[in-house]
């Protein structure tokens, strides 16, 4: 196969990244963007950026996604995107009417030096933008951080450009703001489940759950019926706390909440696996005095329940693992805490915190591990580290099919982008119901493996 | 409801029998246009792609490298170079300060390793806005490294698709014509534009070597450095996808005096035509060679057509749109459909020409909508106004088809199955048919009858 291009000698490289393990910030933007209700995506820069942005997501979700383009000429290129970006408003609102149209720059736009902000405002003033609609927008080049950076920036602007600054002696609301961070829809679904659950009054967003889950009616709707009103992501500025899942992925909105409307925030990692989903529940609890209702209690008991059930199958596991740092930070401890070996991971996604944070979480239980991220973390570098010496197990997104088949390791697809499988629309990975998920298919594949190679005498029916 | 037309695009769509023939084309996208096009990096990429020995690194931001990764399903037959992913993954500090250090350590780093034939760099948008001097980068590392390092300027906003199918011709003409070594047969051609998705140019190549053929190279499905090298010394040029390498085969024409005429595999008809054009051209010295090219039809026919009638039974009466890449294709797919008694009701593709259009308008029936450069919102109208049962597109239009109860078929990079050639032509009757007329359609309330 064609990975036999990977040699086991990690040798230093300096100057190129081989098979990433990220993508670039407009896609993540317009992800970010499809979690407002009623909202075209717009990336300024070339037609090319938003046809692969488009591909990528419909790719991942297999749903149809709608983004404009400021469709870049020569000219813009030496001009500035001025002229294109106020005619795409212009046209989107005159022909598609969307409520609110979120604009993203490329590498492009940013390079030439285009201020969105100056421009959304000349749109404005020329009365390109009617009445009643809404335009946000991030600035999201592409040559820093990833696609990680480009979901942060647009949470961002949306908390930073909408979010209602409460009148001064005003009480806050009653309502906890819920940063959720880049997950699946079935994800955001299921934290919104857990928030009705606890009886906690809340605003999300972004919230892409029946948008890019959306049911199949015999109709295409543009604008699908989810994600969070413009009223809801106002109202976020009169919350009373805010909780953002992930660093990553959420902390910049939280900190935007927090200095233009005073809304104290907690920075929490995804609620992937136990200790983590325990720790958003005791948070929830203590800033809204409510207490953890006997469901969820019951459904942690369950994911638990399975753990000892089948702990020796997962007792002393090699995992590597590679995607996005949120994911991946709160993975790990999960792994560590079932005492699977997460012992390799790596993300293109940059942020010095990565490896603290990581080596905080195993470098007592898996003193062994390697990790890396940022530049050269890449999915060559991975290949090479199993070649020294291997795994029993692979968790991220699609990519690491060539290095499951090479080496013939059994393989559970987690992460963006998952072109090659279905489910993740539908069932959640987080919290305690996602923590089961999560054991079930590692359990699946582990297990499957173990069935194929089993000679005969041993081939069991039981186990 | 009147249909979704922005203001400035409504010349780019005809209603045939309304009014005379006239469509603009080949013009820039409509800013704010949810446009279904891609850029001309884009074009580049795809044409170069699947020359499989040959290491392709996009010099620019991480995006266009990764988007592209694997992405082609462009099958070949031994070494699998082309389908790793390598980018220069330009970073704030690149862009302030220029990235050319950093391309020429890559390209030194990587060369050794991996021991291509040749090196493409795809010069990105950034790339062509920062300045680098990508010419002189290739250049130096090429006399350095002793093969072919090869700049390609497909900075996306520099034009359309069009225009990096063009800057992928001029790589390519770096290339061919290298190599004058060994015998070339005098029964020898070249096909270009067929880019081997699903393993489709072995089989059109084996029909060709039935008939006494030798294919000197393929630009660029399976392909090899080596053979484009050579490819100059083959007698004749057949050119598939309309846009992508008709450039080539003119500069071939120039250069080297061979001609080439325009063929398409899809469909039995074309199919056919493809081999006897090929037959005709070599007749004076291989008289014998049009009788081997019509045992090879027959014989093809007979295989396939039984099946390709029952198909037609169950197909009779339905609609169908289509919405691809070249319009050349196009023509193909209304021939096909029409032998298996569908009617088009609406055909459009991302980068046609003038002609093209004014071909297509000429091949449809009265109130066929004909539309270029469109997007998902005109797309959706049609399909419910013209009440269409199957869809033929890409990978963008395939779930906007399926919300909206509507069969489809991927006739694009994402084809599983081999859909040219003779066996290639039941394939695509089969899943047409398969789609068109699954079950699940019963539960699509909009369509429920």
């Amino acid at each position: 196969m064609f990975l036999k291009h990977t040699t086991a000698e990690v040798a230093d490289r300096k100057a190129l990244t081989v098979n990433p393990a990220k993508t670039c910030q407009p896609v993540g933007a317009m992800y970010a963007s499809l979690g407002i209700h009623g909202c075209l995506p717009h990336s300024h820069g070339s037609q090319g950026c938003c046809a692969y942005h488009r591909s990528s997501l419909t790719r991942h979700y297999k749903e149809p996604v709608m983004a404009g383009t400021s469709s870049f000429t020569e000219g813009s290129s030496v001009f500035g995107g001025q002229g294109n970006l106020v005619q795409a408003l212009n046209n989107m609102f005159t022909v598609y009417k969307p409520d609110v149209v979120a604009v993203h720059s490329t590498c492009l736009s940013e390079t030439i030096g285009d201020d969105l902000g100056q421009i959304v405002k000349k749109a404005i003033d020329e009365g390109k933008v009617p009445e009643g609609k809404t335009v946000v927008y991030a600035s999201t080049p592409s040559y820093i951080g990833s696609h990680v950076t480009g979901f942060a920036n647009m949470c961002a602007g949306m908390a930073k450009q909408l979010a209602e600054v409460p009148a001064e002696d005003a009480a806050p609301l009653d309502q906890v703001n819920i940063l959720p961070g880049w997950v699946e829809p079935s994800d955001m679904r299921e934290i919104k489940r857990i928030m009705k659950t606890m009886g906690v009054p809340f605003v999300m967003y972004p919230d892409t759950s029946d948008v890019l889950d959306a049911p199949m009616t015999g109709h295409h709707e543009f604008y699908p019926k989810g994600g969070a009103t413009i009223e809801e992501i106002k109202s976020s500025g009169l919350s009373k706390a805010t909780l953002a899942l992930g660093a990553w992925g959420s902390e910049a909105a939280a900190q935007e909440l927090w200095k233009k409307c005073r809304v104290p925030y907690e920075t929490l990692d995804l609620p992937i696996g136990i200790k983590a989903t325990d720790r958003f529940l005791s948070k929830l609890s203590e800033i809204t005095g409510t207490p953890v209702p006997e469901s969820l209690t019951a459904e942690r008991g369950r994911a638990l329940d399975m753990i000892t059930d089948m702990q020796n199958y997962l007792y002393g596991k090699r995992v590597a693992l590679w995607g996005d740092p949120d994911q991946l930070l709160a993975l790990s401890e999960f792994l560590a805490d079932i005492d699977m070996k997460p012992v390799y991971i790596v993300s293109g996604t940059p942020g010095k915190k990565f490896m603290k944070k990581m080596e905080g979480i195993l470098g007592d239980v898996v003193p062994e591990a390697k990790f890396k991220n940022g530049e050269r973390a890449d999915m060559f570098l991975m290949h090479q580290w199993i070649k020294e010496e291997g795994v029993d197990l692979l968790m991220g997104n699609s990519y690491g099919k060539y290095i499951s088949r090479d080496d013939d390791i059994p393989f559970v697809r987690m992460g963006f982008p998952i072109y090659d499988r279905v489910g993740h629309s539908y069932f959640p990975t987080v919290g305690y119901m996602g923590a089961i998920r999560i054991l079930e298919k590692m359990l699946g594949v582990i297990m499957d493996k173990q069935d194929r190679d089993a000679p005969e005498e041993k081939f069991e029916l039981v186990m | 409801m009147s249909a979704p037309i922005l203001k400035d695009r409504n010349k780019q769509v005809f209603e045939k029998g309304k009014a005379a023939f006239d469509l603009q084309c080949d013009r820039k996208s409509v800013a704010g246009s949810v446009s279904q096009r891609a850029c001309v990096f884009c074009g580049s990429r795809v044409v170069l792609y699947p020359i499989a020995d040959a290491l392709h690194l996009v010099h620019g931001s991480i995006g266009c490298a990764s988007y592209t990764w694997d992405i082609r399903g462009s099958v070949s037959s031994g070494p699998e170079l082309h389908r790793l992913c390598f980018s220069t993954d330009l970073r704030e500090k690149d862009v302030v300060y220029g990235g050319e250090k950093k391309l020429a350590a890559a390209i030194r780093e990587l060369v050794p390793k991996h021991s291509p034939k040749a090196v493409f760099v795809y010069s990105t948008c950034i790339v062509g806005v920062i300045g680098d001097d990508v010419d002189s980068v290739c250049k130096k590392a090429g006399q350095e490294l002793g093969i072919p390092v090869i700049p390609v300027h497909s900075a996306g906003f520099a034009g359309t698709k069009k225009d990096g199918y063009k800057a992928a011709c001029t790589a390519l003409s770096k290339i061919v014509g290298t190599d004058d070594s060994g015998e070339v047969s005098p029964f020898s051609i070249n096909i270009l534009g067929e880019f081997n998705l699903a393993g489709e140019a072995w089989i059109i190549k084996e029909y060709y070597r039935r008939m006494g053929i030798e294919v000197v190279s393929i630009l660029t499905g399976d392909g090899r450095i080596d053979d484009i090298r050579r490819s100059h010394r083959a007698s004749l040029n057949l050119v598939q996808c309309s846009g992508s390498l008709t450039t080539m085969a003119e500069e071939m024409k120039d250069k080297y005096g061979i001609p080439y005429k325009r063929v398409s595999y899809f469909g039995m008809e074309d199919v056919s035509k493809a081999l006897y054009e090929v037959a005709d051209f070599f007749s004076e010295e291989d008289p014998m060679m049009k009788e081997r090219a019509a045992e090879i039809v027959r014989e093809e026919v007979s295989k396939y057509l039984p099946a390709m009638q029952e198909c037609k039974t169950k197909l009779e009466g339905m609609k169908c749109a289509i919405y691809v890449g070249g319009a050349f294709k196009a023509f193909s797919l209304i021939r096909i459909l029409r032998t298996l008694g569908v009617d088009v009701v609406l055909v459009g593709s991302q980068t046609g020409n003038r002609q093209d259009y004014e071909q297509l308008a000429s091949m449809c029936d009265p109130g066929t909508v004909i539309v270029d450069d469109s997007n998902p919102m005109e797309l959706s109208h049609y399909i419910v106004e013209k009440d269409v049962d199957l869809f033929i597109g890409g990978v963008k239009e395939r779930p906007m088809a399926f919300k909206l109860g509507v069969g489809f078929c991927d006739h694009n990079h994402e084809r599983k199955t081999a859909l040219a050639g003779f066996e290639g032509t039941l394939n695509f009757a089969n899943e047409v048919c398969a789609s068109a007329l699954s079950p699940v359609w019963r539960f699509a309330p909009r369509r429920k009858k």
